[in-house]
């Protein structure tokens, strides 16, 4: 079962730039919540300050609080049990370029010195059936290594091997940008389908995307949140100028 | 033809002269390259085959004067040593740079391994040899297969440490991200994730160190010393392929001196077989990626 966030006074800082501005949100368990806003406006930052990937940069900060469920995101618990509890898939495609695409799936499992054989096979197998990839790569399982997929396989490959080690809460940043409407269509679903097990928090440039997959919207500005509402009061009666402005298409 | 036609075609053909050029100069430098190696290796092949025989593998070298026998003990002599050597280099070259690349970012600590290691690289090898002589051999009180093992060990430390670090500094930060992104833990995230992706580059580096200090001749004499006989102990002086074809290539007997080329002939071979054994066995698991 999925936990819900709550995110409260939220500020985030790389170096002297302050990147995230008093953010407050709740995203409800086993629904799908989506971010969307024009590049730059700090929707990377501001899922990577929900799972602590934030401060590996030397350079960021944050502060405020994150809650999941009932447990404080940065005060109970280490980055390391968090990260495990809320997956994520990367903006960009970052498989590990020097394993096969099976050791991909299963380093979640491997890395936290997970060794069963059989279990680890039906785990490599489920997952990858999951971000509907199975079909194309199920011959060259351990043959190929993960980098030697397009672009749009390696993403699937991430989001694979992200669900293999079944957290709690799904981040995707933008995880369907590198792929054909075939394959997107396929992640769309696999999102939809996830909301029974997972919370689901998805980065998205595509509005009709975000009104597909997505339950509640934010509309992120300057690393500030604009409004946040139902996906369809946000793209069909925005309550603020600048969400109407940016969704109609006039700028960003 | 108008005047841009014209220098279309004069823009081409200028273009594939510089190509041609190019590719010229290319097989000429790679021809630089090849050359000495191939005439090295067929200058010990003409003077060295002649002398390589079962003997030559099997047995112990016998007194002056006498014709015959082999390099045998040297061989193991040379294995044992090298062996030590890189026990005691590979993983504490990995480890400083494993240090240097993941922790000691703009540490002074860091730094100051760093510029160690930079020197150490400079240091001539009669140095090593003597610093170790004075440090363990006149400690000791005699010479051992130990303290040979020492100098090439800390040989080999400055090469492995900064392609260590050279090579885990090329992988991407976002492969490090994506393992801590799996909630592993930073340590298990370098050690599994950072050095397995950079080893193909790292096993180079161990490989470039072994085979340099593979045929160090001077570090020796003051530390392994040499041996006529078989190593009992690895307390004692021992042979090794380097001081034996050393002191055979200065002796004034031709039989000697044929050996000493054949000696020589097997060094190479054997550096090469090695770091071709080393490189396909542990390449195995590991996948290239395309980057
Ligand atoms: N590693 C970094 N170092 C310094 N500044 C950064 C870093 N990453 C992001 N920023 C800054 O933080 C702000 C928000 O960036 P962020 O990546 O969160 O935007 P985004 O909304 O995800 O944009 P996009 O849609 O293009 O992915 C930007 O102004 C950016 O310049
Ligand atoms: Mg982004």
């Amino acid at each position: 079962m999925g936990v819900g966030i709550e995110v409260k006074n939220l500020n985030a800082w790389y170096g002297q730039t302050h990147s995230l501005v008093d953010i407050n949100l709740n995203m409800p368990a086993n629904h799908a919540t989506a971010l969307i806003g024009p590049s730059g406006c700090g929707k990377s930052t501001f899922v990577r300050c929900l799972n602590r990937m934030h401060e590996t940069n030397p350079i960021a900060r944050a502060t405020g609080s994150v809650r999941m469920g009932d447990i404080d995101v940065y005060k109970d618990a280490s980055p390391v049990e968090i990260r495990r509890r809320i997956g994520m898939v990367f903006q960009r495609p970052n498989p590990f370029p020097t394993m096969s695409i099976y050791d991909n799936v299963a380093s979640g499992l491997k890395l936290n010195g997970f060794r069963n054989r059989r279990i680890m096979d039906e785990v490599v197998e489920r997952s990858l059936r999951g971000s509907a990839l199975w079909d194309e790569v199920k011959d060259d399982l351990r043959k190929k290594s993960g980098a030697s997929l397009s672009g749009g396989q390696q993403q699937r490959l991430c989001i694979a091997r992200a669900l293999a080690v079944e957290p709690e809460v799904l981040l995707m940043d933008e995880p369907a940008s590198a792929l054909d409407p075939v394959s997107t269509s396929k992640i769309e679903d696999l999102i939809f389908n996830l909301k029974s097990q997972y919370t689901i928090v998805i980065v998205t440039h595509n509005m009709q995307q975000a009104a597909r997959v997505a339950e509640n919207t934010g509309f992120f500005l300057n690393g500030r949140m604009v409004e946040f509402d139902s996906t369809h009061k946000i793209f069909t009666n925005p309550s603020d100028k600048r969400t109407e402005d940016y969704i109609t298409g006039r700028f960003g | 033809m108008t005047e841009t036609q014209q220098s279309g075609k004069l823009n081409s053909v200028l273009r594939s002269m510089a190509n041609h050029t190019a590719t010229g100069l290319a097989v000429a430098s790679t021809i630089l390259v090849v050359a000495p190696l191939l005439a090295i290796f067929g200058y010990l092949l003409y003077k060295g085959a002649s002398s390589l025989n079962f003997d030559f593998f099997t047995k112990l070298p016998v007194p002056i004067g006498e014709t015959g026998g082999g390099m045998a003990n040297a061989i193991v002599g040379s294995a044992i040593v090298l062996g030590l050597g890189s026990m005691l280099g590979i993983p504490v070259g990995i480890a400083s740079g494993v240090y240097l690349a993941e922790f000691g970012r703009g540490k002074l600590l860091a730094n100051m391994v760093r510029f160690t290691a930079d020197v150490l690289n400079g240091v001539p090898s009669i140095v090593m040899g003597i610093s170790i002589y004075a440090l363990i051999v006149l400690r000791e009180k005699h010479f051992s297969a130990f303290a040979g093992g020492a100098v090439l060990g800390i040989m080999m430390i400055p090469t492995i440490t900064r392609t260590t670090e050279e090579m885990l500094l090329t992988v991407p930060n976002v492969v490090r991200e994506a393992a801590l992104g799996l909630g592993v833990p930073n340590w298990r995230a370098v050690t599994s994730v950072m050095l397995r992706t950079a080893s193909p580059g790292i096993i180079t580096g161990c490989m470039l160190a072994f085979a340099r200090v593979a045929g160090e001749t001077a570090p020796l004499l003051f530390t392994a010393f040499g041996n006529e006989f078989w190593p009992k102990s690895l307390n004692q002086p021992i042979a090794a392929l380097p001081l034996q074809i050393y002191t055979y290539a200065i002796s004034p007997y031709d039989d000697q001196h044929r050996l000493a080329w054949a000696g020589a002939l097997v060094l190479i071979i054997l550096i090469m077989v090695s770091v071709t054994l080393v490189r396909y066995v542990t390449s195995h698991g590991v996948m290239k990626g395309a980057r």
